[in-house]
Parts: C-alpha cells; structure tokens; sequence
C-alpha cells in the first residue's frame, strides 16, 4: 500500500514541454512512475521523447489514455486555471508544483476540485512520492526508501533534509506528501493523517511544520481524537522574528500567534512527540516503531 | 507587500469608501501648509509598514498649522521597529461619537474570505476578540458567490443594532470594502476605527490593506505603489534578484535553499549556542548569479562574524551553488570564516569545485552548524 498514488497510477503532467515540466517527466518516469499523457495546449499530436503523447487538453488525456493524476507545472498565471481544468476532466489527484499562484484565486479553485470530488495536493509544493511506486513531482527519487513511515510536509528542502535523515538510519517510508506552504492549499496535514491511520504499509507518521496559521494546532487535536498510530512532530522557525505585523485581522480570525512555541506546546498537549533537530527525528521514530 | 495607509484610502476612496480628505507630508513645512489648506485642527500620522504606530508617539494631533509642522519634526526620522519614517499623512481630526471595527481576511483554515465586524473598535481591538469574542461578528464569502447584499445587511445591523440609517450606511460601506478587496486583490484589510461623526456619518478614519505578492504580476499600477524607501535596503536588493532576506540581531550569516530549511537551520544556529544574523532564502533553483547577490548582502552586514551554507541540492544543483561562492569571492576578499554544507544533486562535482578552489565543504547539516557557530564565537 501507500497513500494516494502507487504503482498503478496513470499520470498526466500539464506543462510536458516546458523548462521544468519536462526536466522532472523525464526523473519521474526513470523512477518508474506510468507517465501516459501531456497537456500542452497547441502541441496536440506530438509526442514527448518519442515515448509520451502531448494532447491539447486533459480530457483528451483522460479519455485517450486512461490519465487519473495530474501534475502541473505550468506558469503561475496559468495554474489555477490548469487546478480547475484537471478537476473537470475527472481526474481524481490533482498535484500543483508551480508557485506564486493568487490566493483568491485558490478559494475559487479549491472550491472548484472540492465540488468535483477530487483530491489536489498543493500549489506550491514538491508534490509526493510513493517509495519504489511512483513519483508524482519533484522530490528526490535517491533520498527515499520503501519502508513504514508516512511523511507530511508543508516544505520542501526541510523535508529531503528529514527523509535523508530516516533513509540513512534504514527507516524507509511509505509516502511522502509535501502539502504545500501557501496559505490557501488542497489536502491538508488531516487528510494525510486520516489517510496514514488507513493504509497498512504506514506504522509511524512524522509531521513537518513550521511557522504561520493553525493547521499544526488542529492536526494536533485532531491526532489525540483520530490516529492511533504514532506521530512524531517537528516545527521550523523557533528563531524566526515576531515581525512587524500590520492589521489585527489574522490574530482575531484564528485565535492564535501562529508561532513554533505554541505549535509545539499544542503538539505536546495532545501527546505528540516533537523533535528538537532534525537529525533527532530517526530516533524517535525508531522508538516509535521498535517500543 | 505591504501599502501605506494614505495608499489604501486612496484605493478606498476610489470605490466610494467614505474616508477624510487629507495629503502626504515628506518634511514639517509641506505638513503645515497642508495642515493650513484644510483649515482644521488636524491628525499627524507616520506612514510606516509596521504596526503599533500609535503606542510608538507616531500619531499626533495639532491644533493649528504651527503644531502641525511640530508634530510632523517629531515624527519624520522617527524610528518604529527599526523601519525609519519617512513620511506622514496629515488629515483633519475628526469629532468621534463611536467607533467600529471592520476587516476582511483570507482564512486559511476554510478557504474562504472572511469579513469581521464589532461595535467595540479602536487600539484594543484584540483584545475584545480574546475577552468577548461574542462582540466579534463574521461573515464568510462563499468564493462561488461573491459577498452577497444579504449579508452585508446582516453585519451592518450587528453592528449598529437598532440604527438603520447607521446600519444601512454601514452595509454599503462593507460591500464596497469587499470589492476594494477583490480589485486591489489583497489578502487583508482593515477600518479601525470605523467612526461615527457628531452628525451620524460614518467614516474610514483609519486603513490598512496587505496586497498578496502574487497579485503583483498582473495588477502593474498597484505594483507600482511599493514603496522602497520604507523597506530595508538589503531586502530590496534582494528582492531583485528573487531571493528572500530577512535581516536579525545575531552574527551568523545564513544563506540557504527552501523556507523551511532556511528556518531550521536558523533554529539549530540557536540550539547549538549561536545567533542568526538573518534569515536568506535562495530558492529553487538558484543560479550562480544568485549566490553572489546572497554573499554580497550577507557580507555587507557587518555584524556578521561568521558565514554558514546550508544547501540541499533538490531542484537547487549543489555545484550551481558552488560556482556561485567561487565567482562571488573572486570579487571580494571575504573578512570572515565560511562553512559550507552540501548533499543531494551534483554534490560530487561541487566538493570538486570548492576545493579546486581552496575552500572545504561538510555533507552533515548539525556538524556544519556547529563549526560555523565556533568560528563566530572565536572572532570576537
């Protein structure tokens, strides 16, 4: 098992022929993962490498080639729409790399997928990876490992950092799931809980968060209530500055200062380990795991 | 990014916002004379990107032209959390019967644009919220939607129960609120205080709005209303080259790839006895171009005794990054020690790089942390 998407997954990555978007289809399908479609619209017809076929839509995709994920890494001014796009072909898993996308237009296109029943892991993120299944974006294939821990992340090179860490001390991991670090984002650390406690490779979770919001504080509770399965925390930005706030809005319509003392606080609560280095994560888990 | 307030009136003002007429002030002089051409007693407010400004001494109010141009010498070069004033806005003072709240705000937790109210405004306001959060009302937009007539009609009468001329002025003012929101595409916005005049008019007295960086690309004119010289020079000149710098107290210049990296490497900085000079972000991927911009705003601090590499090499190429601190130092002579940790993407070829050029490189983050945190400490 993993979480999400595996072996079995059928891929479209909007954006095959640009910069990014064709450098990381050719290290996602040496990982392994089915790449079976790209959207770029006008190159309808033409094939990537000689071995994907471009089409002008997703729905051409769908239809043609059976494409139930998506990856996107078009340019900003363009993802949300190609969000909405992927949502209303009938894809079921959405992954958005691209950044610097409008939050309002993510309240539209969040609610767009919501509506539609699809699951849309980001924007802005390194998207996930299944170990030794499929990789859906851009993290690392070489820093990962199949094993027993599920990974949720809201970044993006603190999360290698971590992996690394668990692969090197022999705890592979089952998925890893960078949710994203903009405000307005699909899946969120609960989804990824709920969906860990399911799935029978995961044994240990280890959460990634930092600074900012609430979504640490509510997947804490909501830990104590739901997952019976260990979690293990860790929260960057301890050193970060107060800043200059400006405006009173934030603070009144969450209730909270969104730092890491009381994310940490919060997580230790509801009795969620937290881990004071990265490089103590491994540990942790292993006791975890072991007992 | 943030706009000063005399710019989100302005953005008001243009969407039928009630707010007082008044103008920019850069020295005392252009402060009484616009202080003399409104002919009242007037309000004196600095303009800068930082709150609390009025617990700080930067708003005051002058009676006459002549405490106006005071004032505004108490106020221009003032300092508010480190950020210099540079200018204020001078405006009449307004006779205050009563005093509202009102804001929106991107809610991250649904998704959604939410609009607050209470009849309790003023400096205070989070603490009404922690207090008595029942004199805080909401409203959420549903982003299919839009605000919807109904709903702005049902905070304004929260807000001024038992008032419907107040309420229905105050319900015309949120719905042009929100659309000002939308066309400035900001993340947040903010009346406080909202006031009642003598004579029952309501009025924006005050205006804060936060514009989502995102937006920047395609809104050209409200690109155009940042303002550099109320930001740090360092952060600007970072900005430029898309970096991400944050300046701090401590010693040990940091530069890294990814946010959250960036921040953890700070916080281990901490843990192992040291203090971050700042917080610098060089993002994904990052070009030797880029990591001489990095060292150029690093080594410019000059509280900075010691320089700290952290890179996990990703999308980000470690040996990118290591032509970067090769051709960077080749311009200047570095003052202080520098550590330098790579793993992950071409770090073979950049260990190469850096030592072909006399430099060391670490693999291991903690370790390399430590040493850099050592090597501050030795040079003072």
């Amino acid at each position: 098992m993993a979480i999400f998407a595996d072996s079995s997954t059928r891929v479209v990555v909007q954006g095959i022929t640009g910069r990014d978007g064709s450098f990381h289809t050719r290290q996602m399908m040496e990982y392994g993962t089915q790449v079976v479609a790209g959207v770029t619209p006008g190159k309808g017809g033409q094939m990537f490498d000689d071995a994907v076929p471009i089409f002008d839509s997703v729905e051409g995709a769908v239809r043609e080639e059976g494409a139930n994920a998506s990856v996107i890494y078009v340019p900003a001014a363009f993802a949300a729409g190609a969000i909405c796009e992927a949502a209303d072909s009938g894809v079921g898993l959405i992954v958005c790399i691209s950044e610097g996308i409008p939050v309002l237009d993510m309240l539209r296109a969040t609610r767009y997928v919501a509506d539609r029943g699809a699951r849309l892991i980001g924007p802005n993120c390194p998207g996930m990876i299944s170990p030794g299944k499929a990789k859906l974006g851009i993290i690392p294939g070489q820093i990962v490992e199949e094993g027993p821990v599920g990974v949720i992340s809201r970044s993006g090179t603190l999360t290698y950092e971590v992996v690394w860490a668990l692969t090197r001390a022999g705890m592979g991991q089952s998925s890893c799931i960078g949710i994203g670090g903009d405000p307005v984002i699909g899946t969120n650390f609960i989804d990824c809980l709920d969906a860990f406690e399911q799935d029978s490779q995961t044994e240990a979770i280890v959460l990634i968060g930092e600074i900012g919001g609430t979504d640490e504080q509510n997947a804490a509770r909501h830990i104590k209530q739901n997952i019976s399965k260990p979690v293990v925390g860790f929260v960057a930005g301890q050193t970060a500055p107060p800043g200059r706030r400006m405006g009173h809005a934030g603070a009144i319509i969450s209730g909270s200062s969104g730092t890491a003392e009381e994310k940490i606080a919060t997580f230790k609560e509801n009795g969620v380990e937290v881990a004071a280095r990265p490089v103590d994560m491994p540990d942790i888990v292993g006791r975890a795991l072991h007992g | 990014m943030n706009i000063h307030e005399f710019q989100a009136r302005e953005i008001f003002r243009k969407h039928g916002v009630p707010v007082p007429p008044g103008e920019v002030a850069t020295s005392p002089e252009e402060a009484e004379s616009i202080a003399a051409q409104l002919g009242t007693g007037v309000v004196v407010k600095a303009q800068v990107h930082a709150g609390g400004r009025g617990k700080a001494g930067g708003v005051k109010l002058a009676a006459t032209p002549a405490e106006a141009r005071e004032a505004a010498a108490k106020i221009l070069g003032m300092q508010i959390k480190g950020l210099t004033v540079t200018k204020v806005l001078v405006s009449p003072a307004e006779e205050i019967e009563h005093e509202a709240y009102v804001g929106a705000i991107v809610d991250r937790a649904n998704g959604t644009v939410v609009l607050m109210a209470s009849p309790e405004g003023g400096i205070d306001i989070e603490e009404v919220a922690a207090k008595t959060p029942e004199l805080i009302f909401r409203e959420t937009v549903d982003p299919r939607y839009g605000l919807l007539p109904h709903q702005a009609s049902r905070l304004a009468y929260k807000l001024y129960a038992g008032d419907s001329a107040r309420a229905r002025q105050a319900a015309d003012v949120i719905t042009k609120l929100y659309a000002s929101m939308i066309d400035a595409g900001a993340s947040l916005l903010e009346i406080n205080p909202l006031i009642t005049t003598k004579s029952g008019e309501l009025k924006a007295i005050d205006a804060k709005m936060n514009i989502d960086d995102n937006e920047l690309a395609r809104r050209p004119a409200i690109a155009e209303l940042r303002d550099v010289e109320a930001e740090a020079a360092e952060e600007v000149k970072a900005r430029a080259q898309g970096l991400t710098y944050i300046k701090l107290d401590g010693d040990v210049g940091c530069c890294v790839n990814g946010a959250g990296l960036a921040m953890a490497t700070m916080d281990l900085v901490k843990y192992y006895g040291g203090e971050p000079a700042n917080f610098l972000d060089i993002g994904g991927s990052s070009s030797p171009e880029k990591v001489v911009t990095a060292l150029e705003i690093i080594t410019s601090d000059p509280a900075v005794k010691s320089i700290l590499f952290n890179i996990f090499g990703g999308i980000t190429r470690c040996d990118d990054v290591a032509n970067g601190i090769v051709e960077a130092t080749k311009g200047i002579e570095l003052q202080v020690p520098i550590t330098i940790r790579l793993t992950g993407t071409n770090e073979r070829a950049a260990v190469e790089i850096l030592e072909a050029a006399g430099f060391s490189a670490m693999t291991d983050m903690d370790e390399a942390v430590q040493k850099a945190v050592e090597l501050a400490k030795n040079q003072t």
